[in-house]
């Protein structure tokens, strides 16, 4: 048995560690479950830190002197990973690798190539999102060993051999979650969960809650998470249900992958304050505009934490050693900030009101497909709004919804650094207590008391002890209804595409460790040859079995696509381009993750897809 | 923490017990006096840079974060307090950071500036400065005028052996 559950929090800008030990006899105290992490905070000097920046710096040969980049474990580094990276990438943007989390989870691009850094000159070596992801996932580890196992007698408590619960976020599809874990493997991590964020954030919470939580909710709650990291915003709805007296939760539904986070409001208030300083003839240089950046995250704090401050000023370092005469000086106002942050990521909006899409070019380059509409209160109504009806037509919704127009929630738990600033839950709270009162609904109540920068890491920690039978437990299974294109026959039209159907291979709310047979079918396989798979998935179509066939899942409106995969399956043993009769099954596995199965009706033949861009044939 | 009573007492004692040991034990006073010749011919082969490392590499990390060197080696005679008061925000926020990350600092006596302290007999002198009408024997009665500082924690970090601590800052050459 493993000694400790370890939670690891991979962030798009922040890594966090979180341990707790299963084989002590009582509850671990709350100060002592953070790993600090030893990283490069400048050449030749290592410093920890509880979070590691996900960055990561790919140094020119020339650029460090030998044994500048050593870690603790590692005296031949020769990449940089965490503050230094950050730091230093400022000044060499081109080197450094920024984000990779969001590439997995980027339907137009594979994140198994080597695709990163995106704008980086030819001569570096360039690195898949995985590969990266699988980098922070090993910085960790060595971490860890490094404190825990580094002698023969402690190896026992090596990281290989203990218990990893890996948070993703919940908007984070199938093909998404197996990279993810696909990253953990290659960084030598072996038993490995994935846990979503905003229940490792309500975990967190339930830990600090301890008995009172019952006190705090109970069944008939709606609690709705909020979790708005570095650069992406996750929502969920868990609900609470009594059964034979005991209280349960059930997450009972996801948002979508929104990229948009709280690294975009600190660079809105900078955009907006460099507009001003361009007006007065001052210009800034890259690494002028990140300062000015982290200039206006202080600034906005400062103004948050003391609502009688007008604004709050903000000096911007010369690049050149005249620091005085060469510093740039501008002030962020109450007026700007509110306008630009609280009223341009928060404003008041109706409940039906819609993110808005603006239509993009038909050529558009490929990079990140960062949230168009800025409005994380609209993204939230979208949210409440389709759940409520998708809710409302399904034949058990696992929420009252009798005569409301959207989802009610009755709680709310905030996670993410953003939060620290009072100001932003507190317009969130306003806006969402506004569409319940019109609704007929009930004010919402805050959980308060999270650990905003670490929630995510301690809780997933935690729900590792709470795995082995303490505590109570949040039930889930996917968030969403998962399909398969498939080609029907038709004559072929040039320059017109056969219309793809989507037929449902695992259903809304599958569990962890069950298997999905799709009633059998005239199905086919293309093998020997390369083919194309398409998959599709719906967060709001609840009531699809297995075997439904929808029609057009191209343009159907519940319906996304998923990332295509293009391979060759292994023939199995006649000539190429042979169609082959199969059934398939689909399995949400003990990890989290999804698989399709396609098993060879007269044969042996058996083929495992793994929704995404890596196949595997198995004999 | 810090308390004006019998603070200086205690290590007093501590030394006066030490002393006598070396007397009475011979093996012990032959391990010290290697000892102390070990610590006497160590700084004959260490650079001044190397024994100040740590100097060093503090001076580093507070150019760095808070550009103390270029503040502080430049003749700001000439330019407005606007613009020193500009360049003393980029110093204030950035030497703090590293103020806080490194050290805890607490202050050395408790009491609030202008409130009246007593110093008993054999209070720690390093602890507590006497200034003004200083006079006769402890105990004193005094009004505090500056509660002082004591870096209760340290933790600052090591520079790497291989790199040279005399680098405070690097030159940086922008490549087209």
């Amino acid at each position: 048995m493993s000694q400790f559950a370890i939670g690891i929090d991979l962030g798009t800008t922040n890594s966090a560690l979180s341990f707790y030990d299963l084989t002590a006899p009582a509850a671990r105290a709350w100060q002592e479950s953070i790993l600090s992490i030893p990283q490069l905070s400048a050449p030749g000097t290592v410093e920890e830190r509880q979070l590691l920046p996900s960055f990561l710096y790919l140094p020119s040969g020339a650029e460090f002197a030998d044994g500048a980049l050593a870690l603790p474990w590692n005296k031949k580094a020769g990449s940089i990973i965490g503050e230094f990276a950050r730091s230093h990438g400022a000044k060499v943007p081109t080197r450094l690798v920024s984000s990779a989390k969001s590439w997995l989870s980027h339907s137009g691009a594979d994140p198994t190539s080597a695709l990163l850094p995106w704008q980086a000159p030819a001569e570096v070596e360039r690195l898949s999102p995985v590969e990266v992801s699988a980098r922070y996932l090993h910085h960790l580890a060595e971490a860890w060993d490094d404190k825990f196992a580094r002698t023969k007698a402690t190896a026992e408590r090596g990281i290989a051999n203990q218990e990893i619960i890996l948070t993703v976020p919940a908007s984070f599809d199938a093909a998404a979650r197996d990279l993810t874990l696909q990253a953990a493997t290659k960084a030598g991590l072996n038993h490995v969960t994935l846990l979503e964020e905003p229940q490792a954030a309500l975990y967190a919470w339930l830990e600090a809650a301890g008995d009172t939580f019952r006190k705090q909710v109970k069944a008939g709650d709606v609690i709705l998470v909020v979790d708005v990291g570095g650069g992406t915003t996750d929502l969920s709805l868990i609900a609470v249900t009594e059964l034979a007296g005991e209280v349960e939760l059930n997450r009972v539904a996801v948002g979508d992958h929104i990229l948009l986070g709280g690294d975009n409001m600190d660079l809105a208030l900078a955009h907006t304050l460099n507009q001003q300083l361009i007006a007065e003839g001052k210009k800034l240089d890259s690494w002028q505009f990140v300062s000015l950046t982290y200039g206006c995250r202080n600034a906005k704090e400062l103004l948050f934490s003391d609502p009688k401050l007008k604004k709050a000023p903000i000096s911007v370092p010369s690049r050149g050693s005249s620091l005085v005469g060469g510093t740039i000086k501008t002030d962020l106002t109450r007026e700007e900030l509110t306008r630009v942050l609280t009223d341009g990521f928060l404003p008041r909006v109706g409940i039906s009101e819609l993110p808005q899409t603006s239509r993009r070019t038909g050529l558009t380059q490929l990079a990140l497909p960062y949230a168009q509409d800025p409005a994380i209160t609209r993204h939230l109504a979208a949210f409440l709004s389709r759940q409520g009806r998708a809710m409302a037509s399904a034949h058990d919704a696992p929420v009252d919804l009798k005569g409301k127009a959207f989802v009610h929630p009755t709680a709310i738990l905030f996670n993410g650094g953003v939060f620290k600033a009072a100001a932003l839950k507190e317009r969130i709270i306003e806006v969402l207590d506004d569409w319940l009162k019109s609704d007929g609904g009930a004010p919402v109540k805050e959980l308060a008391g999270a650990d905003l920068d670490l929630a995510v890491a301690r809780g997933a920690a935690y729900y590792g002890w709470v795995r082995h039978g303490h505590g109570v437990r949040i039930r889930g299974g996917t968030a969403r209804s998962y399909y398969v294109g498939i080609e029907s026959p038709m004559p072929a039209v040039p320059g017109f595409e056969p219309p793809i159907k989507a037929l449902c291979v695992a259903p809304f709310g599958m569990e962890e460790g069950t298997e999905a047979d799709v009633p059998p079918q005239e199905f086919a396989l293309v093998t020997g040859e390369p083919t194309r798979f398409r998959f599709f998935a719906s967060s709001l179509r609840r009531d699809d079995r297995v075997g439904q066939m929808l029609e057009d899942a191209v343009h159907h409106e519940e319906l996304e696509e998923l990332a295509p995969i293009e391979t060759s399956l292994p023939a199995e043993s006649a000539g190429a381009g042979k169609l082959v009769p199969v059934n398939l099954q689909a399995a949400l596995t003990e990890v989290g993750t999804l698989e399709l199965r396609c098993l060879q009706k007269a044969g042996a033949g058996h083929w495992k897809l793994e929704l995404n861009v890596r196949m595997k044939g198995d004999e | 923490m810090a308390s004006n009573d019998n603070a200086g007492t205690v290590s007093f004692g501590k030394r006066l017990s030490l002393g006598l040991k070396m007397i009475f034990s011979g093996e012990f006073a032959a391990q010290a006096m290697a000892a102390l010749q070990a610590r006497e011919s160590r700084p004959r082969t260490l650079a001044p840079e190397q024994v100040h490392a740590s100097s060093l590499l503090l001076l580093n990390a507070l150019q760095r974060e808070g550009r103390l060197l270029d503040f502080l080696q430049q003749d700001v005679a000439g330019f407005s307090d606007e613009q020193v008061g500009a360049a003393a925000r980029v110093v204030h926020t950035g030497c703090r950071k590293i103020l806080q990350q490194y050290f805890e600092f607490e202050p050395a006596a408790k009491e609030a500036e202008g409130a009246q302290v007593d110093l008993p007999k054999g209070f720690d002198p390093q602890r507590w400065r006497l200034t003004g009408n200083v006079a006769g024997q402890p105990p004193f009665r005094g009004t505090l005028r500056h509660h002082g500082w004591v870096a209760r924690q340290v933790r600052m970090p090591a520079l790497a052996q291989t790199m040279d601590p005399r680098i405070i800052a690097p030159a940086e050459v922008e490549l087209g």
